[in-house]
């Protein structure tokens, strides 16, 4: 994969303009976190990146989770994946899923502590077990880069680890919206501050403290 | 006062129905209405249920046609549904479902005869118009961000399938079921042009004078809608749709000459036909706009007004007997409302067209059985949908009882939902009122009939397409009006 870059990108709601004009690059295994206060224009910039670098293979994970409620957990992480098996197959997997489809996903939600919830219909799991079937989704579709928006803002301590491990071993290219400063700075190479929607900080995280980011805030 | 803009269009349309109520003929012709009314009576008391084969058939052919012409309907549905966003596909929508089941079945009956076809296409075109509409609002309500999230190549067909037809399917699945038992009242009312379903039995029996087996069908459709969630589970439907193509009956063959000539020849007007070219079309045209359609919507026009009203009037009267604030909560007022519910529910399970038949037998041929028929049905089902509206209404604990209760407290919060699901209704009972025409009331089904009886299909073609046009209208109005009233009511909220 090679460099990815996004020059002098802007993005406006209506009238008011909420981003940019902002450029960036991003080299293949770089992690990248986006902090900065909510409002900031996190959300949107990775909705912009979603946009351009959707044809090159990026994952979204998007902060609404984008899960079809009345579908099982198993369906919902399947659909990582409609791409890559013929329609027929697809429909057939709705009412009789194969095995080895079975099998390779219970592997997953059992990593992400989902295992019993197989055939739950998504619409009737907690946020926290929403937002690990989204990211078994993510992981389960592959591919060359992910973007996250908030990807753990509902799991407490060891589950968000767990999960922060799976998403960053699954994609070494990434780009997490995060606002826990600390697991930021943890789990990621480089920070991206954002305020009013341009680029405030731009560091690799090792030269970073999580004080360096309170202005931001 | 101030009269506002919903009391405005009260009065504007209980006004309009008061003047066509001093042209209308709402005379009662028969010897002795009251006697027959007796008969038929005694005859739901005491049904006679021992003609089994006679019975089985009947309810047999209603379900199959049923089964078979709403599972085409809906599967055409979903296909125009899908290209929804074509101006050309909703247009063409809005014209097949502007023409009634009745309608469409003459027309089949002319150029298939009485082969099963007839029924099952008179049932599933204009239902397949119905089904892409209302399947097309529930697709495009759905959360666009799981389609979004997919991956860049999933198939089209995989994308839809898993994100907006399964984020929609529990409303697509109830949507269907609510239309099923339509499809069971226009199954049973083709029957009168001669499907061998239930109304083609209901005739014989009624011309035969066996009351008693009259009210032995009547009480077994009643049975099969008001029991239809217990036998129509959701895992036997595959066997039920598998199994109705088989149930149809054989009818008579189909003559394909006769239906080449149908369509090239028969309805194709007089004038070009005869090759007097477009200088003979005009007289045509004219004569029978003169003579025969505009007569015809004058009629419609006049009665569906007075039908609306009534509906109206009918729906508002009796929405309480379906609200807790006036049945109450405890063990009696419970008993009362599910009393209050029996009632409606016969109300709205009995087709127009059924009860205009019944009427009509009993009090001879005028406007009256058509508008007693219309505004029964329409107001059950309206009556219904108010009442259930009204249940979720919080009154305060020192609110007032009684009339007071009714008319500070209730009537005022559910008048604006009552309205829209009137306007709603409008456009059925415009096209119902255009059908009971072929009962013998001068309203255009009345004129097709009988352009029909004297083979002139080309006129009778016309004034379908006339009638199409006229319902067409008259929703664009109903859509308008709630749209000046603010009212907001998705179609899907009926029962």
């Amino acid at each position: 994969m090679t460099v990815l870059a996004l020059k002098d990108a802007v993005a406006t709601y209506g009238e008011v303009r909420v981003l940019g004009p902002l450029s960036l690059t991003l080299a293949p295994g770089e992690r990248v976190a986006l902090v900065g206060r909510s409002g900031a224009g996190k959300s949107t910039l990775l909705s912009v990146m979603y946009d351009r670098w959707r044809d090159q293979g990026a994952a979204l994970m998007p902060q609404d989770l984008g899960l079809v409620s009345t579908l099982s957990v198993f369906h919902n992480v399947y659909m990582g994946r409609l791409d890559r098996h013929p329609w027929w197959r697809n429909l057939l997997t709705l009412v009789r899923p194969r095995r080895r489809d079975v099998a390779e996903i219970d592997a997953l939600l059992g990593r992400l502590g989902l295992d019993d919830k197989r055939w739950t219909p998504c619409g009737e799991l907690s946020g926290g077990q929403r937002q690990r079937v989204a990211a078994a989704r993510v992981i389960h579709q592959g591919g060359g880069m992910l973007l996250a928006d908030e990807p753990v803002s509902a799991l407490d301590g060891p589950l968000s680890e767990v999960v922060l491990t799976a998403l960053t071993d699954a994609y070494p290219t990434a780009v997490l919206a995060m606002h826990d400063v600390e697991l930021a700075l943890r789990y990621c190479t480089r920070v991206i501050g954002i305020q009013d929607g341009a680029i405030a900080i731009d560091q690799p995280s090792q030269r970073l403290a999580a004080t360096d980011l309170l202005p931001l805030y | 006062m101030p009269l506002t803009a919903t009391r405005r269009v009260t009065l504007g349309l209980i006004l309009a129905a008061a003047v066509c109520l001093l042209f209308g003929d709402f005379e009662i012709s028969t010897h002795d209405p009251w006697q027959a009314l007796g008969r038929l009576f005694m005859g739901l008391v005491q049904p006679d249920f021992s003609r089994v084969d006679f019975l089985g058939e009947a309810l047999l052919r209603t379900v199959a046609f049923a089964f078979v012409g709403v599972g085409l309907g809906s599967a055409a549905g979903m296909l125009l549904a899908l290209l929804f966003r074509h101006a050309w596909v909703r247009t063409f929508c809005a014209f097949i479902r502007a023409i009634h089941e009745l309608f469409w079945a003459l027309i089949f009956l002319q150029s298939f005869g009485l082969h099963p076809i007839t029924g099952v296409l008179a049932i599933a075109i204009p239902y397949a118009g119905t089904f892409a509409k209302v399947y097309a609002e529930i697709l495009d309500e759905c959360d666009p961000q799981p389609e979004r999230s997919l991956p860049q190549r999933a198939g089209r067909l995989s994308a839809l399938v898993y994100t907006r037809i399964s984020q929609a399917w529990p409303h697509l699945v109830s949507y269907t079921a609510y239309r099923l038992e339509c499809g069971l009242r226009s199954s049973a009312v083709i029957g009168f042009v001669g499907m061998p379903t239930l109304g083609f039995h209901l005739a014989g029996a009624f011309a035969q004078g066996h009351y008693s087996t009259v009210g032995a069908l009547l009480l077994l459709f009643y049975a099969l809608i008001a029991s239809l969630r217990l036998w129509a589970r959701p895992r036997l439907l595959p066997l039920y749709l598998a199994a109705s193509p088989f149930l149809l009956g054989t009818g008579l063959p189909i003559m394909w000459s006769n239906v080449s000539r149908f369509f090239t020849e028969d309805i194709v007007p007089a004038p070009l036909r005869n090759g007097e070219g477009l200088a003979g079309l005009w007289p045509w045209f004219g004569d029978l706009l003169l003579g025969q359609a505009l007569p015809g919507i004058w009629n419609t026009l006049l009665l569906t007004q007075i039908a609306l009203v009534l509906t109206g009037i009918l729906a508002m009267t009796l929405f309480p007997l379906i609200s807790h604030h006036f049945t109450g909560r405890h063990l009696t007022g419970r008993v009362r409302g599910a009393m209050g519910h029996g009632v409606l529910v016969v109300m709205r399970s009995t087709p127009e067209y059924l009860l205009a038949f019944i009427l009509l037998q009993l009090w001879g041929p005028s406007m009256l059985p058509a508008v007693v028929a219309l505004a029964l049905h329409n107001g059950g089902i309206i009556g219904h949908l108010v009442g259930r509206r009204s249940n979720e209404i919080h009154l305060r604990q020192d609110a007032p009882g009684g009339i007071n209760r009714y008319a500070y407290e209730v009537a005022p919060r559910v008048y604006g939902p009552f309205l829209a699901l009137l306007f709603y209704r409008w456009e059925i009972i415009m096209r119902e009122t255009a059908i009971l025409g072929i009962l013998g009331i001068a309203t255009l089904g009345f004129y097709v009939d009988s352009a029909i009886q004297e083979l002139r299909f080309d006129r009778a073609m016309v004034l379908i397409l006339i009638t199409a046009l006229l319902n067409i209208a008259v929703d664009i109005l109903a859509r308008r009006l709630r749209a000046h009233l603010r009212l907001s009511h998705t179609a899907r909220s009926e029962p």
